[in-house]
């Protein structure tokens, strides 16, 4: 599970996050909701350790982010923001990378390819480079990458960007089959894929939490019951009083 | 170690997985044949050793090491794979080294490649083989002194360009600190200590001094400390990207 307490942090004169506390339990599956730039991508940057906050703290499954950083870092499995990879190498070559470098060897990081692989339908494409995938390969190699050690916790900036409505189906199916076992924050733009796949949702604006439920409570605080109507309320009005 | 393997695998592989490492070989291959035979008069010299060939290495590696340094952080942090680098479960000193040690040891393929020269001067003459050997090592270590400073400036910026352009100065002004044009400019005013320390960083002082069979322990442990703290400024610079 996942712990933020008082999470901040600042870009000159901008403050991208503003004393973020949040907690998320095994077997939730949070959407993490917030118009560009309010600090959904910045705070997951920090929750995997990427960049040092100003004040406040992370733990994974007890573990401290800033100071007992890497075994913290092996209970994360993280799709960051537009998914980036080693264009020149295969999705074979990859994922053997990445099992090497969390420790995994022989056979456990066959077993571990071998069950990324067949979550993510990259079996057709495994020895081709990375570079020359299309778009949708290329996020389901950044999802391979990070469900490979079977994480407790799954950080996903954007799961389904750029995917077509089939693809889209896949991921939610895939996150569906492991939520029970995990910890799993999911970034996204898309309203409806909340009320399909999370179990819980925050809005955040402008670096606050500005609400918490499961979708369908937010949805009816909204005078037509609708989730978008929402998130518009709360994330616009604030922009114009400001 | 076995996260310094993995970063240090991937790296030497990247070399190879693009035309980067053929192109580099026969550039590197075919100018030091370039220098040693037809500029150094190789075969005019009369006398069986490689210093002509040594002689040059420096002024190769000022334009060729900042080469294969220029993409070791640039790259990752232009493509964003750095976010993906930095959060695996792997210490910053592993990830540097690894990187780095990638780098010196395709540099060190590439020198051990002209061989051939060193089968000619056999073939012809009678050199003295603990120099020669004792030259490859320093040319070696030096090598690793330029890709530790082009590594440490690679990672301070997203471009390339930039990264090569910035490391061929700094290693320039390392090269030459013991020449006698910038002792000239240090002499004038500065205080003799101070002449000798600006000269006491010259890669070519220290270079010059293990290919003229002079092996003094010194030497090497310049170059390593050189290295060293390249990679530690390394470590701090990516540090530094860590908080923003």
């Amino acid at each position: 599970m996942l712990e933020i307490e008082n999470l901040t942090k600042r870009f000159d004169a901008v403050t991208a996050v503003a004393g973020l506390t949040l907690s998320v339990r095994q077997g939730e599956v949070l959407g993490f909701l917030g118009p560009n730039g309010a600090g959904k991508t910045t705070t997951m940057k920090m929750v995997t350790g990427f960049l040092t906050p100003d004040s406040g703290s992370v733990r994974v499954c007890g573990h401290d982010i800033g100071s007992d950083t890497l075994r913290a870092q092996a209970k994360i499995g993280y799709l960051p923001e537009g998914a980036p990879a080693y264009g020149e190498m295969t999705p074979r070559e990859f994922l053997a990378f990445i099992a090497g470098a969390r420790g995994l060897h022989g056979d456990a990081a066959r077993a571990a390819r071998d069950s990324a692989v067949a979550h993510t339908g990259l079996d057709g494409v495994m020895d081709r480079p990375i570079e020359t995938l299309s778009k949708g390969f290329r996020r389901r190699v950044g999802l391979a990458q990070a469900i490979l050690h079977d994480p407790d916790v799954l950080i996903l900036d954007e799961p389904t960007d750029g995917l077509d409505p089939n693809q889209k189906h896949a991921v939610r199916e895939l996150i569906r089959s492991i939520a029970a076992r995990k910890t799993i924050v999911i970034s996204t733009h898309m309203l409806e894929e909340v009320e399909a796949m999370c179990s819980r949702a925050v809005i955040i604006n402008r670096g606050r939490l500005v609400a918490d439920g499961t979708p369908a409570a937010l949805a009816a605080r909204a005078p037509g019951g609708r989730l978008d109507d929402l998130f518009r309320a709360l994330t616009s009005t604030e922009e114009a009083a400001a | 170690m076995s996260a310094l393997g993995a970063v240090f695998r991937r790296e030497f592989a990247a070399y190879f997985a693009t035309p980067i490492a053929f192109v580099f070989l026969i550039i590197f291959l075919f100018s030091i044949g370039v220098f040693t035979f037809y500029i150094g008069n190789f075969f005019n010299n009369g006398t069986a050793d490689l210093s002509v060939f040594f002689g040059f290495q420096p002024w190769l590696y000022l334009f060729l090491i900042p080469a294969l340094a220029m993409r070791l952080w640039a790259e990752e942090k232009r493509s964003g794979s750095i976010e993906l680098l930095l959060t695996l479960p792997l210490p910053v000193w592993a990830t540097v080294l690894g990187k780095f040690l990638a780098a010196w040891v395709f540099a060190g393929l590439a020198l051990a490649l002209t061989f051939p020269i060193w089968i000619t001067i056999n073939y012809l003459g009678h050199p003295d083989n603990g120099v020669i050997l004792a030259s490859y090592l320093g040319s070696f270590l030096m090598a690793g002194a330029y890709l530790s400073i082009g590594a440490a400036i690679s990672a301070a910026t997203s471009n390339q360009v930039i990264a090569f352009v910035i490391t061929l100065v700094v290693c320039f002004l390392f090269t030459v600190a013991g020449a006698s044009a910038v002792m000239d400019a240090f002499q004038g005013w500065a205080p003799p200590a101070l002449v000798d320390v600006v000269s006491s960083f010259s890669f070519l002082t220290h270079f010059s001094a293990i290919t003229a069979g002079v092996i003094d322990l010194r030497d090497a442990i310049f170059f390593f400390s050189v290295i060293g703290l390249f990679l530690y400024a390394n470590v701090l610079i990516i540090d530094m990207t860590k908080s923003g």
